[in-house]
């Protein structure tokens, strides 16, 4: 595994303990950031993921500016909802780094917010919105406890911020997909955490709750959190997000979206010849069989 | 004094068997709720046949069909089922139930190879104790009414030895659901966010097996290793047509269990006495799963939302209202053009639009009564109220006819449909967004005037 010159340590942080400042969070906004890579909110290096041999992710290296809203871009494929899960431990990494305020998510759990796709749950399961939002609190309750009244209030607040409080008792299956996906939303913002991490947070939604979401997203980059957002709307990224992430397996580009957001970036990212890498998967698939 | 002793019997014996029979099926379906919302009704059918094998271990290893034994044997084998169900399908990219298929099926023979083993070259005594449990009828159907011939007094009660057990059994069941409530809840629903938070949804998926594997084995030995499917699936079902909250469904599946047993038993003493087999009674465990099943089916066609009548007659309701509407929206058009219409004319007019004619009569008969519409001398005309209303569908009619004209470039004859099914879902408020949308227009795509909004 090749070692970054500018981060000789990385694959180090991994095993040995944080010094004490990387650790403690600064209350100084403007003392973090993107000039302390180490404590970048979201830092992965060289992360290779694969599914049965195939490989979807391929030596991710990324680090996320605390404060911004990023937009991870690509086509079908590319690997970006791996990439979250990756982050949160969900798919086992065949390498590679993934450090969270500069150390292990295991540690950061709680200041991880996750919205995954809103397909991949079964919306006739018997609860309310509030049910579910509540569920955003279960990692700060711990193990065996109920949930106490706080907590009910958290999850209440989150549901009307995002104007569904008048919604808290239906049952899930009764509300449109722009108000499930509300409620997912609800539920990360009641994780009350410092980075989330949201899987197509806009798909079949109306354009009422787009704003709405969009509106949230803003907020809460306007109080330092970090948002990664994978989004599919090319025309919207610019409007968007300030910085983006063009994905196709590997990290195409990167950086602020005005200045990688460029046809030939995205031309490089979805373009229509295979490129060697591509190449170079078809045919592992192929040994792999063989 | 027939009836005097079946009376006795039924203090001394009877009751036991409902109860076991009862505090199994309460234990079933609370498990079987998770089961069922998981999607993962089959996991107990293939774990309550791979326990075989845990037993038979469990038998040679301790030498005695002691529960606690049987119960931990059941345990490590039902864990293992789920884990080899789980390494085969992620590792083998099979279908999650195919590898289930395979998994169980392979326990199964190997738990009956061990099982004829300890038969032949066993002693007698063990011998004859693993042949009673292969016993076809005992393993289908359980010894439910043999309930009362094990004897155990523990704390100074005697009780029948199933009663102990299935009761230790459903009390460790409802602790473990009480205290994991909440993670067994959020790993149900979003297993992936559930990982991440750091209550592993693998973990609880195998917690949830083993206790299912422990619960089968108890249930196995009263009531049939077939009919431990009905109790963890059937109730479960149920309880989800009639309810939306998790807490109230586990409780209505345990109402339900309860009602099948106490059902069941009865009825496998009279029902066979009805059908002319006099002096026999059918197996109680066969009639819980039967009772199970007809409470499915009722709650099935008599939900509140999702039962099959509720729908039907949603479904009949709206397109009442649907015929009643395009009553008042045809009788306004024909005024306009002067003209009024005979019952027979508005019932053809109604009727073409697609409406049922027996709806189309339950709509005129609605509108007369709630005074919409008058019949006067062979013509019917729109009360002052009933063209109000009237008014209010065809300014929503002709405001979407415009709106699907200007945003989709329809041709004008094209334009009607669209605003005839939208007309119906259409409250004020949208009315006057549209109309605000449309810049407040006077006329529709046909130059026919729009009733302004203060017409009312």
């Amino acid at each position: 595994m090749m070692l970054h010159q500018n981060r000789p340590l990385v694959s180090d942080e991994a095993s040995k303990p944080s010094a004490p400042e990387v650790v403690q969070r600064t209350a100084d906004p403007v003392a973090t950031g993107a000039e302390h890579p180490e404590t970048a909110p979201l830092s992965m290096h060289d992360v290779t993921v694969a599914y049965h041999r195939k490989p979807v992710l391929w030596d991710v290296d990324f680090d996320a500016p605390e404060g911004h809203l990023i937009g991870i871009v690509g086509p079908n494929g590319a690997g970006k909802s791996t990439l979250l899960k990756a982050v949160l431990d969900l798919v086992p990494r065949v390498s590679g780094i993934v450090t969270i305020f500069g150390r292990p998510y295991r540690t950061q759990r709680q200041r991880v917010g996750y919205v995954p796709q809103r397909e991949s749950v079964d919306w006739d399961f018997p609860v309310s919105a509030l049910d579910v939002v509540t569920m955003g609190r279960y990692g700060r309750i711990g193990w065996f406890k109920p949930v106490g009244r706080a907590d009910k209030e958290a999850a209440h607040a989150a549901l009307d911020r995002v104007g569904m409080a008048d919604y808290a008792k239906r049952q899930i299956s009764q509300l449109s997909g722009g108000q499930q996906q509300r409620v997912f939303l609800a539920r990360a913002l009641a994780q009350e955490a410092d980075l989330y991490l949201m899987d197509e947070p806009f798909a079949g939604v109306d354009a009422a709750t787009e704003k709405a979401i969009i509106r949230i997203l803003q907020e809460l980059r306007e109080k330092r959190r970090t948002v990664l957002v994978v989004h599919h709307d090319l025309q919207t990224v610019p409007e968007y997000f300030d910085h983006v992430v063009l994905l196709n397996m590997r990290v195409v580009a990167q950086g602020p979206t005005s200045e990688v957001f460029t046809p030939e970036n995205l031309r490089k990212t979805y373009g229509g010849r295979l490129t060697l890498l591509e190449e170079a998967a078809h045919a592992i698939k192929r040994g792999g069989h063989g | 004094m027939s009836e005097l002793l079946s009376m006795v019997q039924w203090q001394t014996l009877d009751t036991w068997i409902v109860v076991v029979g009862a505090l199994c099926g309460m234990s079933c379906a609370l498990l079987g709720t998770f089961l069922v919302l998981r999607r993962m009704s089959m996991m107990g059918d293939a774990i309550s046949h791979a326990v075989l094998p845990g037993l038979a271990i469990a038998f040679l290893v301790a030498g005695s069909r002691g529960s606690l034994v049987m119960l931990v044997g059941a345990g490590v084998v039902g864990l293992l089922t789920a884990v080899f169900t789980q390494w085969i399908h992620r590792a083998g990219r099979v279908d999650e139930g195919a590898s289930m298929g395979v998994v169980f099926t392979v326990l199964f023979a190997i738990g009956l190879i061990l099982i004829v083993h300890v038969a032949e070259h066993g002693s007698d005594e063990l011998g004859r104790a693993a042949g009673v449990d292969l016993d076809p009828r005992c393993v289908l159907q359980g010894a439910l009414e043999m309930v009362h011939l094990y004897p155990v007094t523990l704390f100074g009660v005697s009780a029948p030895r199933a009663f102990w057990i299935t009761a230790a059994v459903f009390i460790a069941n409802v602790a473990i659901v009480a205290l994991l409530y909440k993670e067994l809840k959020i790993s149900a629903f979003d297993p992936a966010l559930a990982t991440s938070l750091g209550i592993s949804a693998d973990w609880m998926h195998y917690l949830l097996m083993t206790l299912v594997a422990i619960t089968t084995v108890v249930a196995f030995e009263s009531v049939g290793s077939i009919l431990v499917i009905a109790m963890l699936i059937v109730p479960a079902a149920a309880a989800h047509l009639l309810t939306d909250r998790l807490g109230s469904m586990l409780g209505l599946a345990m109402i339900i269990a309860v009602i099948a047993a106490v059902t069941g038993h009865w009825s496998a003493i009279n029902v066979p006495s009805w059908v002319g087999f006099d002096g026999q009674s059918a197996s109680t465990a066969g009639m819980i799963a039967v009772v199970s099943g007809l409470v499915f089916s009722l709650a099935l066609l008599l939900a509140p939302r999702r039962g099959i009548v509720s729908q039907i007659l949603n479904r009949l309701a709206l397109s009442v209202r649907v015929a009643r509407e395009d009553a008042l929206g045809l009788l306004l058009r024909a005024e306009e053009r002067g003209g009024t219409l005979t019952p027979t004319e508005l019932r053809g007019a109604v009727r073409a639009t697609g409406a049922g004619s027996g709806a189309v009569s339950w709509a005129l008969h609605q509108l007369q009564r709630q005074q919409l519409v008058r019949h006067d001398s062979g013509r019917l005309q729109l009360t002052v109220a009933g063209k109000a209303r009237a008014t209010e569908l065809l300014r929503s009619h002709r405001l979407w006819e415009t709106y699907v004209e200007e945003h989709f470039h329809l041709p004008t004859d094209h334009v009607h449909g669209p605003a005839e099914r939208l007309e119906h879902v259409t409250d004020p408020a949208l009315r006057e967004r549209l109309a605000d949308t449309l810049a407040n227009p006077t006329h529709d795509p046909h130059g026919r005037p729009i009733p302004p909004n203060d017409a009312t």
